[in-house]
């Protein structure tokens, strides 16, 4: 298995538990139709790695509470935290917090969760990241630390593979595109997977595949950091790829989110 | 208890506190979570080891575990990522019968470590997977158990979040002391309980 380049939190019956925090909501911000960012004041947040994710629990008026994961798409260096979240259309969490919550409102959540999903500048590169959808939120929160990290974080080649349904799907397009063409800035390659792009695409029409990745993907002999995040078929199919491509699978990190039904 | 304005739930079978444990919910997807790719062994190399120490206690290939006794169990399992699903229904061999397989009378450590394709792992007292708790899985609903899912073979011990039925088993390491594998080395708890909802160190 891969090096852990990222400091875990200790481990073992002795470690101290992770407490439930008071998130305020300051601020909405709109992604698409189906996503929105919540940017979050939490008193004592501990600080995180890109990458990692946090756990957030919401409570009815009768005690009846219901808990869910989400990525953290803020950088460690800024002290608000965003999540940004996409509606399911059963779902029972992300509801609220994409169609309700509203600045001032409060819920709980506690974190930073997961050692081994996340990278620093620190750690090098070159940095690969593969996205599908709302997948994108933790390798966000790694191309916002690289771009925080000044020299160093430009000192590490950094390229993301992003997939979206359509053009209006694509979440962080603006600031994505101002990330990609800032000076030192990561190659940014997008995809549209299920609707015809708009006129002058510059990017890519189907889902990624091999030569996809061959084409964008940094060759094995550079030992590319790989992050792939993205809902299960595609995180299966782009690892399988990856892999058969000549990739050290301990190189290649995954997170899924199933495809219906969970959040 | 702080209270979420306008959050109401939406009360599904999750509201069965007999039956799902604390903070979470029923799917009835089969979400997959791995750290990495799926690997895929050939079944003509697939062994299963069960190791004490240094040496080799009992090596099965794929045709000398498929002659093992087989025991079906439909059990409810709980992801430390919230989802529960209920009502899976598993074929495999328990670990019971492999020890008998393997002439032990008794488990010669009281923990174990499991070791799977791709470098995972993760530990269990062996008081976890005695009596019938415990199955080396190779079916699922009926069907060979698919790769995404840790086929050919993974550990089954479903009173433990999912992350100890380890995908894609080859190893059983007996261990005298009580050692974290891959999660609970980063920061997932060392035993999991998802009664007591142990989901992190120090739950």
């Amino acid at each position: 298995m891969a090096v852990i380049e990222a400091a875990p939190p200790p481990a073992g019956a002795g470690a101290r538990r992770l407490a439930w925090r008071q998130a305020e909501v300051v601020e909405r911000v709109a992604e698409t139709h189906r996503a929105t960012t919540l940017v979050l004041d939490v008193p004592g947040w501990p600080g995180h790695l890109a990458g990692q994710h946090v756990d957030v629990r919401l409570t009815a008026d009768d005690g009846y509470q219901a808990q869910r994961s989400y990525s953290i798409a803020s950088p460690p260096e800024v002290p608000r935290l965003a999540l940004t979240i996409v509606r399911l259309e059963r779902g029972e969490v992300s509801p609220w917090l994409v169609d309700e919550a509203r600045p001032g409102d409060r819920f709980e959540l506690r974190g930073p969760i997961g050692g081994y999903f996340a990278w620093s500048v620190t750690a090098g590169g070159p940095l690969l990241l593969v996205a599908g959808g709302s997948g994108v939120a933790p390798l966000m929160a790694m191309l916002r630390h690289r771009a925080a990290s000044g020299e160093a974080g430009h000192a590490v080649p950094a390229r993301l593979l992003f997939s979206s349904r359509s053009f209006a799907d694509i979440i962080y397009r603006e600031e994505l595109e101002r990330l990609g063409s800032a000076p030192g800035g990561p190659a940014i390659v997008r995809t549209l997977t299920h609707e015809r792009p708009p006129p002058g695409w510059r990017g890519h029409a189907r889902l990624i595949d091999a030569p996809m990745l061959a084409e964008v993907g940094f060759p094995p002999a550079a030992a590319p950091k790989v992050f792939v995040c993205g809902p299960t078929p595609m995180v299966e199919a782009v690892a399988e790829a990856l892999v058969g491509l000549g990739h050290e699978p301990g190189r290649v990190k995954t997170e899924r989110f199933g495809a219906t039904g969970g959040e | 208890m702080t209270t979420t304005r306008g959050f109401t739930g939406r009360r599904g079978a999750e509201a069965d506190e007999q039956r799902v444990p604390p903070g979470q919910y029923v799917t009835n997807d089969f979400p997959v979570l791995s750290a990495g790719p799926t690997p895929h062994a050939p079944l003509d190399r697939w062994t299963l080891a069960l190791q004490d120490g240094g040496s080799l206690v009992g090596k099965w290939t794929w045709e000398e575990f498929q002659a093992l006794p087989r025991t079906e169990l439909t059990v409810d399992i709980h992801c430390v990522t919230k989802w529960s699903k209920l009502g899976t229904a598993w074929e495999g061999v328990t670990i019971d019968d492999l020890l008998a397989a393997a002439g032990l009378q008794e488990p010669p450590a009281p923990y174990l470590m499991a070791h799977c394709d791709g470098g995972y792992t993760t530990n269990l007292p062996l008081e976890d997977l005695l009596d019938g708790k415990g199955l080396v899985a190779t079916r699922f609903d009926g069907e060979p158990l698919a790769p995404e899912h840790g086929g050919p073979a993974r550990l089954l011990v479903p009173h433990l979040y999912f992350w100890k039925s380890a995908k894609w088993v080859r190893r059983l390491r007996f261990m005298e002391n009580d050692e974290p594998g891959f999660w609970e080395s980063l920061g997932y708890h060392i035993y999991g309980d998802p009664w007591r909802e142990q989901r992190y160190g120090g739950d």
